[in-house]
């Protein structure tokens, strides 16, 4: 049991805070550590029942309270608003942001229109490998499909994300450029580029980890309008919990993935295909974060 | 409790040998019949089990009353949803009994989508002697007919035949989770996550929707429901359960839409047990009526309770189950065995109650002394008509010698469903694959 209020701002409101700690924890931080890796969790689980077209409808609505309770929880005591501020400057109320999660519990009804692109995006490949490649994709990468989510209709954000992210895997693995938000990319790409001209520390290689360092770029300056609650969500999503959920979802097929082979397999996004190779991106990544130094702290 | 028989090794077609046990095997509902000489199972492949009571015989006095298989059969199949572009599983979700009229057997089978209505009966006759066929069902040539016979019945080895009488489809939306026979024995309902239909046993056409929790907008949704009852003697009453863990109670005679319950069964949350897994864990898994009528019986994760439909604010008692996974929470969560869905039974003269729980355990619980007992079925652990001994899960570092810590349960071994005889000590278990079915020990 930890202190009430030590770090809290409204705890003494009762309700939503208790001081109950989840699994025996005795300091906040640790608290918060559990609940957020319990948040991610609940988050993943979801985005696996979303790419059932039936999925257990009793189980998904129960993680997506429970993740509607932690998000209660932490907009009350405020890290929910300091996480998010840090990404989007603060432009979104918490009540917008709650809007992500009931998209995230918004089960895939027969009502609704037929739902296409499962059927397309799966075709010719065996359907537990892709589910688990898109999985691990769309966490990280899909911002812009995850943006939709928000900005757009609610009903077809998460099959455009899904659609984007199968596309983009496909042109992953032909070497060409990442799939989602092209049209952007390149003016912004072109300035980070000249930027990193600019200071000298431009090689191919260098241009070639840009398509990540956008990603992180692209937050920061807020520039593709409300940003998105998921991106955020997934922010700090811990890469074990994929091989666990891939198990209990009974895709075995998965292959195991840790943080960088997830980047290798998103490497080649920009410069020539023939660096695109993923035994490079290791090394790239040492790089990444030397360029973000220059790019961030300068 | 005497282990009476490892089942399913006595029908060639259904052999389930231990190690070759695939998913398909996986029972998924146990259920006697109303005089408990038939028990059905129901698997993962869409097959029904039916077993049946052996008559008692004098000079094996040990074998008092075994189940051996009746009949098999391929009740629902795995089908394809073109217009929804999806897979309906052919899992058996329940099994539920028709109060036997005639000399045939009737049961409802239903998986996510279709409730289907067997009739099982024996023959032991076959006609003979048809004028335009022969022997062997050919059609005969007319020229070699000359002269009229009189077709006749011949006794023949005795045949258990399964047939469909009633397909009852398209009503569902959502996955049934369970299906009730009215004590009218005219009626039943089907219950899927969000909507409650009442048929006509006799009309597959119709369905009247007696419960729809649906909300207008989707993404509003937080609750759905996970069972439904009727009572077994008012036939205008039903109960039926929440993922909130609350329980409604209904009265069809005061609307055709039971949208409005006329009772509302719940425990206030206990402050000091609340964490972000309340809900999940009071999630009711399972609801049933005492045979008597005057109780309800409600499984969640954690505890089993006894509800008097009297006494809507609290429950009349509470079991625990496995008490000692509470400090589990996270990885139960994280590994799924919190969405797991225990069923609950309650003996014949409702002073018993039974539940699963992990590693191949289930619990008993005496509501009169206020004993309770763990015991296990495993083939492992247990020879026929062995004695079972109770088993005891330890928490934190000393463990005594027979005790299992509970760190070292086996949650992939789970035993969800359960059946007891209506009117003697004969429990079926089901655990994965296999059946055990125990009873009282023969003096």
């Amino acid at each position: 049991m930890f202190s009430k209020g030590t770090k809290r701002k409204f705890s003494d409101d009762g309700g939503e805070m208790s001081d109950e700690s989840l699994g025996g924890a005795n300091v906040s931080s640790s608290y918060n550590l559990q609940r957020q890796s319990l948040l991610d969790m609940s988050l993943i689980k979801l985005q696996l029942c979303h790419m059932l077209v039936e999925p257990n409808l009793c189980r998904s609505v129960l993680i997506a309270n429970t993740v509607r309770q932690i998000q209660e929880e932490m907009t009350h005591d405020g890290s929910w608003q300091a996480v998010t501020e840090a990404f989007c400057n603060g432009s979104q109320s918490p009540s917008e942001r709650l809007v992500a999660t009931e998209v995230l519990c918004r089960s895939r009804e027969q009502d609704a229109e037929p739902k296409l692109f499962s059927v397309i995006s799966y075709e010719g490949c065996r359907e537990e490998e892709v589910v688990a490649d898109e999985t691990l994709c769309s966490v990280s990468v899909s911002d812009a499909a995850s943006n939709v989510c928000l900005s757009e209709s609610v009903g077809h954000c998460w099959e455009t994300g899904e659609l984007r992210v199968v596309e983009s895997d496909e042109e992953t693995s032909e070497g060409s450029r990442l799939g989602p938000g092209d049209d952007d990319d390149d003016d912004e790409d072109d300035e980070d580029e000249d930027e990193v001209d600019e200071e000298e520390e431009s090689s191919r290689e260098d241009s070639k980890s840009m398509g990540q360092v956008f990603g992180t770029f692209e937050i920061k300056n807020g520039s593709s309008g409300p940003d998105s609650a998921l991106e955020e969500l997934f922010s700090d999503v811990d890469a074990s919990y994929y091989d666990l959920d891939t198990m209990l979802t009974g895709i075995q097929s998965a292959p195991k993935m840790g943080p960088y082979d997830l980047l290798d397999s998103l490497a080649p996004s920009h410069g020539p295909p023939s660096l695109g190779s993923p035994s490079n991106c290791r090394s790239d990544l040492n790089e990444l974060d030397h360029i973000m130094e220059i790019i961030v702290g300068s | 409790m005497d282990e009476e028989l490892d089942s399913r090794k006595v029908n060639n077609s259904f052999l389930r040998d231990h190690n070759y046990a695939t998913e398909a095997d996986i029972i998924s509902t146990v259920e006697f019949n109303s005089t408990g000489e038939l028990l059905a199972t129901g698997d993962k492949g869409g097959r029904v089990v039916v077993f049946q009571r052996e008559q008692e015989s004098k000079n094996q006095p040990h074998r008092r009353g075994e189940y051996n298989v009746y009949s098999t059969f391929q009740s629902h199949e795995p089908e394809f949803d073109y217009l929804k572009s999806l897979e309906i599983e052919e899992k058996i979700n329940k099994i539920r009994w028709l109060p036997q009229q005639n000399a045939a057997y009737f049961l409802l089978s239903t998986n996510d989508k279709t409730v289907k209505l067997w009739k099982i009966s024996e023959r032991d006759k076959r006609p003979e002697g048809y004028n335009l066929k022969d022997e062997d069902g050919r059609v005969r040539d007319p020229s070699t007919i000359t002269a009229l016979r009189v077709p006749v019945l011949r006794p023949m080895d005795l045949m258990v035949e399964a047939t469909p009488r009633r397909v009852f489809s398209n009503a569902h939306t959502y996955h049934i989770n369970s299906i009730s026979v009215n004590s009218d024995y005219e009626t039943y309902m089907s219950t899927d996550d969000l909507r409650i239909n009442l048929w006509n046993l006799e009309i597959t056409n119709r369905s009247f929707n007696i419960v729809d929790i649906k909300p207008a907008n989707m993404e509003e949704l937080t609750e759905v429901i996970t069972a439904a009852e009727f009572h077994p003697n008012h036939c205008n009453t039903f109960v039926y359960s929440s993922s909130k863990g609350s329980l409604r109670l209904c009265d069809m005679r005061a609307a055709a839409l039971c949208d409005n319950h006329s009772k509302f069964f719940e425990e206030p949350e206990d402050p000091n047990n609340r964490s972000f897994f309340s809900e999940i864990i009071s999630s009711i898994s399972d609801v049933k009526f005492s045979h008597s009528g005057r109780y309800l019986m409600t499984r969640d994760y954690l505890t089993v309770k006894v509800w008097d439909l009297n006494m809507e604010s609290k429950p009349l008692e509470t079991y625990q189950v496995h008490d000692y996974l509470r400090s589990k929470m996270c990885s139960l969560y994280e590994n799924d065995c919190i969405f797991d869905k225990f069923e609950c039974v309650w003996n014949g003269t409702d002073s018993v109650l039974m539940t699963g729980s992990y590693n191949n355990f289930f619990r008993m619980f005496d509501r009169n002394t206020k004993r309770d007992v763990t015991l296990e079925a495993s083939r492992e652990n247990s020879k026929p008509r062995a004695i079972l001994k109770p088993r005891k899960v330890c928490m934190g570092g000393k463990r005594r010698k027979d005790e299992i810590s509970v760190d070292s349960l086996d949650f992939s071994k789970k035993i969800l469903h359960t059946a007891w005889h209506p009117s003697e000590n004969i429990i079926a278990v089901a655990a994965t694959n296999n059946l055990y079915i125990f009873q009282d020990k023969v003096n």
